[in-house]
């Protein structure tokens, strides 16, 4: 292998030599920053992350949510996709009898363990219901035990605390209002009320 | 009531007062916040935000709060002393650099005298030659810190710190004798009144800065090598040596070093201010001639402390701009440019004032 020589010229000369040229260039740029930021921070990127958040895009794989019918119930029928096509083996479902034979089957125990989670959006891809998506918004999972990042099928179910939605586009779109999901859940015996 | 103003009137408690309100109130006061706008002031230069999360409740002072936290830290952490280290000689080092950079200011007039009384602590007939004196000895804390230390890294540091005061210190002394010359004293005061005059009529004042221009630029350089910071940092030498000389110290020793070096910075400003940007007389400000005493004093503390204050800045914005320069290149600047330049600047001077005066 042939070695390649850079050639760097060398800039010689008295106004090189003075130094104060070079230093005078380079005051007045630091001094334009200096400036520009005193009153006001006007070209810092920075983001105070607890104070303000950054906005997140629609499609970014946060902590998995359970999407549910109109009527309030699971959209998941337990049909293992997910928990085969999971490549860390984070997720653990126990198929039951659904009451309604439409539906007929519904996760008794849904365990995603997020700390195994690689967040690879694979599970969502192949639910034939929609059940699953990671759209929650929440991006920062920290705790101090390993048990509380054992996430349980109540814990993932979707809240209806509008807060917890920071995703616009899918925001309640098919979560029904309180009032009927109050009406839909006594007739229920599968699907716990939250 | 008497006996309290007998008692204060007494030279020796006199001189005592004036040190404890010029170090208390105005170099300790502006060296400390210094320690915390280099870093602020580096973030604006850097497009950063900078020291904010130290707080009480949800107050934290855009950053303020981070001198409390920085001193309460160093109080409260070990003082290290290392095995093998020179033990009386390691725990005396640090006094060495604060004690020759507090110095400075005892001979420095912050405000022109009201009858007797002076805003300054002592005026001394060899005053500029006094500070060489002092800035010198700020040496031995470096050197003795290295060499006490038993650490390969300081004493390469401590090393550092004597050779490139050899090569600063001399043309340091040679850059103000223009200065001498033209204002014919050593004396701080008579060379602070000599620039009270004026050139045309009542022009341009004639500050230091005006009638020793070159010696204005190399005496800076000289006090920035001084003060071992950057473009000059060599003994520090943050990417080669850690941190030089006091790189084994720790807690407040450590901060002790830190601090003298902000001090240091202001003492540099306060020299500036003083020999080359008139001290504390307020430019034209004798034409306006029924000013009364008291205005004129706190418009003169007002202007000492701008300038001081512009040159803090002005020290702490070179730090962030330029490279720093390699060892054997501060002593080849040193000896070949800036030496030259000097005397080539004493020779100017001496023949202009053979010439015009």
């Amino acid at each position: 292998m042939d070695l390649k020589v850079k050639q760097v010229t060398r800039i010689d000369g008295a106004k090189e030599a003075l130094f104060l040229p070079a230093i005078f260039t380079g005051l007045r740029l630091t001094i334009n920053h200096f400036w520009r930021n005193l009153f006001g921070a006007k070209d810092v990127v920075t983001v105070s992350y607890p104070e303000e958040k950054r906005h997140i895009s629609t499609r970014w794989r946060g902590r998995h949510r359970l999407t549910r019918r109109e009527n309030g119930f699971l959209s998941c029928v337990a049909c293992y996709m997910c928990e085969t096509v999971c490549p860390s083996k984070c997720i653990h479902i126990e198929a039951g009898e659904h009451p309604d034979l439409s539906v007929e089957k519904y996760p008794v125990v849904f365990d995603i363990d997020e700390l195994r989670c690689v967040f690879c959006g694979l599970c969502v891809e192949a639910c034939p219901k929609d059940a699953i998506r990671m759209d929650s918004g929440v991006i920062s999972l920290a705790y101090t035990s390993r048990q509380t990042f054992n996430y349980t099928r109540d814990l993932l179910r979707d809240s209806y605390d509008p807060k917890a939605h920071s995703n616009p586009k899918y925001e309640d779109i098919d979560l029904p209002s309180p009032t009927n999901r109050a009406a839909a859940l006594p007739n229920s015996k599968g699907v716990p009320a939250s | 009531m008497d006996i309290l103003l007998e008692i204060i009137m007494i030279p020796a408690v006199l001189a005592l007062i004036k040190i404890v309100v010029i170090i208390l109130l105005f170099a300790l006061p502006l060296g400390t916040l210094l320690t915390l706008m280099e870093r602020k002031w580096s973030a604006m230069i850097q497009d950063r935000v900078g020291p904010n999360r130290a707080n009480i409740g949800s107050f934290t002072g855009h950053g303020l709060l981070h001198l409390a936290a920085d001193g309460l830290k160093s109080i409260f952490k070990e003082d290290c002393i290392p095995r093998g280290a020179n033990k009386f000689l390691y725990l005396l080092a640090p006094f060495f650099g604060m004690i020759s950079a507090v110095a400075i200011f005892s001979i420095i007039p912050i405000a022109g005298p009201i009858g007797d009384f002076t805003f300054q602590v002592a005026d001394v007939e060899p005053g500029l030659l006094f500070i060489f004196a002092i800035t010198s000895l700020s040496v031995y804390g470096a050197v003795l810190a290295g060499y006490s230390s038993n650490s390969k890294f300081a004493l390469l540091g401590g090393t550092r710190a004597s050779a490139q005061m050899i090569s600063y210190e001399v043309f340091m002394g040679l850059a103000l004798m223009g200065v001498f010359m033209v204002y014919g004293t050593t004396r701080v005061s008579g060379i602070v009144d000599g620039q009270n005059e004026y050139w045309f009529g009542n022009l341009i004042p004639m500050w230091g800065v005006f009638t020793q221009p070159l010696g204005f630029i190399l005496f800076f350089t000289a006090l920035v090598a001084e003060t071992k910071r950057p473009p000059f940092d060599a003994p520090e030498g943050e990417s080669e040596l850690v941190a030089g000389y006091f790189l084994e110290y720790s807690g407040m020793r450590w901060s002790a070093f830190m601090l003298a070096e902000y001090i240091a910075i202001v003492g540099v400003s306060v020299l500036m201010t003083t020999l080359f940007f008139g001290g504390y007389h307020v430019p034209w400000l004798h034409l306006w001639e029924s000013a009364p005493q008291w205005l004129v004093t706190i418009l003169q503390i007002i202007k000492f402390s701008i300038v001081t204050i512009f040159f803090c800045w002005f020290q702490i914005q070179l730090r962030w701009t330029v490279p720093k320069f390699r060892f054997d290149q501060t002593m080849s600047l040193g000896w070949k440019k800036l030496l030259p330049l000097s005397l080539l600047n004493l020779f100017v001077t001496a023949f202009v004032i053979l010439a015009f005066a």
